[in-house]
């Protein structure tokens, strides 16, 4: 039975383009306090444009319920459960969006004194301490603007150091479990890729990646704990082969949920990694952004790190620019500070003792789905679970049902789908990330919901097949989405 | 801990079926020496009340109520209220990126929304999801143009915005691509066409300029793309004051568009998050990076919108991918969106002469150091910067940027911005203090 959901009306509505209506608006601008400036005489009417063909026209009233309406067609944690393995998807508190909207905070212009800007250099630094606290490592940038742009920015610290000490060398190697940004990452940091397999334990194969690491190569790109969510056990034995080549660890911090006051990186031999504030660290995901992708190094990397860096001068913050190793700016000005300010207040509002629970939370709840799962779906590796748990679809595709489908019909029982497909080396893989933000209740009835749909799979598999049957618009067509792209409204003559 | 919602009751029944005892169980299998033997360095937890404070405190060390002149890529317009309102709904907040189609609409809608938008605004064919911000949009614009010449050169107008061009050096220094500067013209501003003619050759990928460039001086967008072209070369053209597009000819003649959103309505937020954008002609869509939402139907016919042409992406090409990028700036991007619905057609133009009617005003008290044609910022020439903008801190206003920092030889000059929000009055202070 579906206890989490009804059915219920919600609204329709067409695109802006199609309620708007010639002269209608919805702004007014205070009357100019200045003689009004004739744009053809002050620029040339070559550089003036006429009107802004199709640009919408409506009225506050319009505007208000266009986008209220489109609103209430998107699922959201404020509704539920959002399983994303991986993602992290967990309650965004509401105080740290008051705090970053504090008008000495917002209207900060980068540009400004830095006299005029400590209050916000001491929050950057402020986090500075906490993230290298949580962390084990020795120096790290805020710059980065996300997770990939975090990545990017660690390759690139890694190539400059192995440059300074001499030779870049060739190839970065990672597992055929990684995240789809990490062998992006590395080609575009200008390595080659070098994919390791992973055991039957679904870990790293200690045996092979001694075999694999040789001088040319720069690092392993290592997500710890890995995709499929288990820790690898053997991490001091890898950073130590790796080093005894010269070569580097760094570690994909998707998933630091897992780890945050039980372990860190720092101190089982990663010399570089990167955070996702928007995972960890609760920043709200937004439809897909912004995030902020923090990059921690230790000591031999630091003279690399992007400028500029903070620096104290007394009791004065200052930044410094005199950088000469730097690999340069990844991004102007000094990362997505409003990001940053909303991480601080999640780590002040835990404290140590609360990130510790909190990490302690998502390892529960993953165990627990995965206790109640596992006789319905196939785990995928035996090894203990950390903060996400991966099935495999096997039995259900012996039925015809992959887990695609398994996700489609689960929006029907009111929940979000887990992550689907992904990592790559299970086969239909259902990886599933509660985060510590579900209590019992929620869990109970997604694990009633999947072993609902196991048995559906069994005896009625086409209503699996077909799902979703409940939401606004049935099963969307994606492939004809990509086979005649339509990326922007015209209006039917 | 109260964002963590299960009592120590419902801990205990679930470890029971777990058959755990303790919580610290959960992690037994690790090894030892990867585990932290003591608790984290960081203070217990504190009320919702404690941080407003500390963030209160924290603000009122920034310059809190001042007046601002600096642009220089941030720009400081007026908020409309709608825009919080929307995105402070937890439907939009706490979304994730819409890969369930059927459960993500009213993000795939309004993402669909700004790509048209975007079009209209810059003349492109096709706009993406948004990017990190406009100086990482503007590297991504130079690698796509190398992937679509197969061209290892690139041209880069010196008066594009500094931190930009930084950008691009970064991204660029592990690609074996090779970026050199064609200068600005000393009395106009614009960018020294004749270097970029003979600096311009076989192996350019592209030109990249920007307009209202750094110095807030339009570029002759038409006669830059012909000569880009001539050599078979693309014009990436960058914009970081987006209110400009409402009443400037937009960049037709230009192959790729990367601009910075935040003057639509994003708080400058000491450089961030802001949202950045990639738009292009139809024939180089598949060579976008980032996300796309395109238009479909459901299995009833219904119109729906969804993520699209995602063999580009990282997640299933992997390095093959045209960018590692994953994200986009969804939440920022919708504040943008609301922007461009709520000021509208005419609201845009309107805000749009306000601002040069403004900047032309406070311009016209102030000795130009350039003479080409300028929207809302300016290059003034003073004789102490420093001194000036110390003055104008006194009574609460702040000044220009000198330009020292970023060109050694403008030393004599200080660029300023105005905005709708600035106030006759305040920029009556500026001419005068400047003046003295």
């Amino acid at each position: 039975m579906i206890t989490k959901v009804r059915s219920h009306l919600s609204q329709n509505e067409p695109l802006l383009f199609e309620i708007s209506s010639p002269g209608k608006q919805g702004y007014q601008l205070p009357e100019l306090d200045v003689p009004e400036v004739d744009p053809a005489a002050a620029l040339g009417a070559a550089y003036v444009r006429s009107e802004i063909e199709g640009f919408p026209e409506v009225s506050e009233v319009d505007a208000i319920r266009h986008f209220t309406r489109l609103s209430t067609w998107n699922y959201a944690i404020d509704l539920g459960l959002y399983p994303l393995g991986s993602c992290t998807m967990k309650y965004n508190p509401r105080i740290n969006e008051q705090v970053a909207r504090t008008e000495g905070l917002a209207w900060i212009h980068p540009y400004q004194a830095e006299s005029l800007a400590q209050g916000a250099m001491e929050i950057l630094a402020s986090l500075e301490r906490a993230l290298l606290e949580i962390t084990g490592m020795e120096a790290i940038t805020l710059q980065p603007a996300a997770g990939a742009h975090g990545e990017l920015t660690g390759m690139m610290l890694v190539r400059a150091m192995l440059e300074a000490r001499g030779n870049p060398r060739r190839t970065v190697i990672v597992p055929d479990s990684a995240h789809g940004t990490n062998p992006a990452t590395v080609r575009m940091a200008g390595y080659e890729i070098a994919n390791i397999a992973s055991n039957d334990q679904g870990m790293i194969d200690i045996a092979a990646l001694e075999r694999m690491v040789t001088e040319d190569t720069a690092a392993l790109m290592l997500t710890n704990p890995n995709t499929v969510g288990i820790f690898e056990v053997h991490i001091r034995e890898i950073a130590a082969i790796l080093h005894a080549r010269g070569a580097q660890l760094y570690m994909d911090g998707a998933n630091m949920n897992a780890l945050a006051g039980i372990a860190r990186p720092g101190d089982f031999g990663v010399d570089v990694m990167h955070l996702n504030l928007h995972k960890t660290f609760s920043t709200p995901h937004g439809g897909g952004g912004p995030g902020s992708g923090p990059v921690a190094v230790k000591q031999h990397l630091e003279a690399f790190l992007p400028k500029p860096r903070l620096a104290k001068d007394g009791s004065q913050w200052r930044w410094n620019y005199n950088r000469p190793q730097s690999i340069g700016r990844v991004r102007a000005f000094y990362g997505n500070f409003g990001v940053l300010v909303r991480a601080l207040a999640y780590i002040q509002a835990h404290g140590g003792p609360g990130l510790k629970a909190a990490t302690m939370d998502a390892l529960l709840n993953a165990n627990y789905l995965r206790k109640l799962l596992e006789p319905h779906y196939q785990i995928a590796y035996p090894a203990p679970s950390m903060h996400e748990c991966v099935f495999s679809d096997s039995r259900q595709a012996a039925r015809g049902v992959s887990t695609g489908a398994i996700a489609k019909r689960l929006i029907d029982y009111g929940f979000h789908p887990y992550t689907v497909n992904f990592p790559l080396i299970v086969h239909g893989a259902l990886m599933i990330e509660p985060t510590e933000t579900e209590g019992k209740r929620e869990l109970d009835a997604f694990a009633e919901a999947l072993i609902a749909i196991a048995q559906e799979v069994e005896q009625q598999p086409a209503l699996v097949l077909e799902a979703p049957h409940s939401t606004r618009v049935s099963r969307v067509d994606e492939t004809g989405a990509a086979r005649n792209p339509v990326l922007k409204f015209t209006a039917r003559t | 801990m109260r964002y963590l919602p299960k009592s120590d009751l419902e801990r205990r029944q679930m470890l029971e079926t777990l058959g755990l005892a303790r919580m610290e169980d959960l992690y037994a299998h690790l090894p030892n020496e990867a585990l932290l033997d003591r608790p984290l360095n960081i203070p217990p937890g504190k009320s919702e009340y404690e941080i407003a404070d500390y963030f209160r405190a924290r603000g009122a060390e920034n310059a809190m109520g001042f007046a601002n002149f600096l642009g220089a890529g941030v720009y400081s317009h007026y908020r409309p209220v709608l825009v919080d309102t929307v995105v402070s709904r937890g439907e939009f907040l706490t979304s994730y990126t819409p890969y369930q189609a059927e459960i993500s609409q009213g993000t795939l809608t309004s993402i669909f929304e700004f790509q048209t938008m975007l079009c209209q605004l810059t003349g492109m064919d096709v706009a993406n999801a948004s990017m990190y911000d406009g100086s990482s949009a503007l590297p991504e614009a130079a690698l796509m143009a190398r992937r679509i010449t197969g061209r290892h050169r690139l041209v880069v107008a010196r008066n594009v915005h500094p931190e930009h061009r930084e950008v691009l050096r970064t991204y660029t220094q592990y690609e074996r691509i090779e970026v050199e500067e064609a200068d600005y013209n000393a009395e106009s501003g614009c960018v020294d066409v004749k270097q970029v003619e003979s600096k311009t050759d076989d192996a350019t990928a592209a030109v990249l300029i920007q307009s209202p460039n750094f110095f807030g001086v339009l570029e002759n967008v038409g006669q830059l793309a012909e000569i880009a072209h001539a050599k078979g070369a693309l014009l990436v053209f960058l914009f970081t004051e987006a209110v400009s597009l409402g009443l400037l000819e937009p960049p037709r003649d230009a192959d790729i568009v990367a601009g910075e959103l935040q003057s639509f309505a994003i708080p400058p937020s000491y450089g961030g998050p802001f949202a950045g954008i990639l738009a292009t002609k139809e024939k180089f869509m598949r060579q976008l990076p980032g996300r796309l939402v395109g238009q479909t139907k459901d299995a009833n016919g219904n119109r729906a919108f969804c993520l699209t042409l995602s063999a580009r992406e990282q997640h299933i090409r992997r390095e093959k991918a045209t960018s590692n990028i994953c994200t986009n700036q969804a939440l920022i991007a919708l504040m943008a969106t609301v922007f461009m619905t709520v000021y509208g057609k005419a609201g845009l133009r309107e805000l749009a002469v306000q601002n040069l009617s403004k900047a032309h005003y406070l311009g016209a008290k102030l000795k130009q150091r350039f003479s080409g044609a300028y929207f809302n910022e300016f290059a003034a020439v003073t004789t102490d910067a420093q001194a000036a903008n110390r003055k104008l801190e006194q009574r609460k206003i702040i000044g220009g940027l000198p330009l020292k920092r970023f060109y050694p030889e403008l030393e004599d000059s200080v660029l300023l911005c105005c905005t709708e929000t600035s106030r006759r009055e305040q920029m009556d202070e500026v001419a005068r203090v400047m003046a003295e």
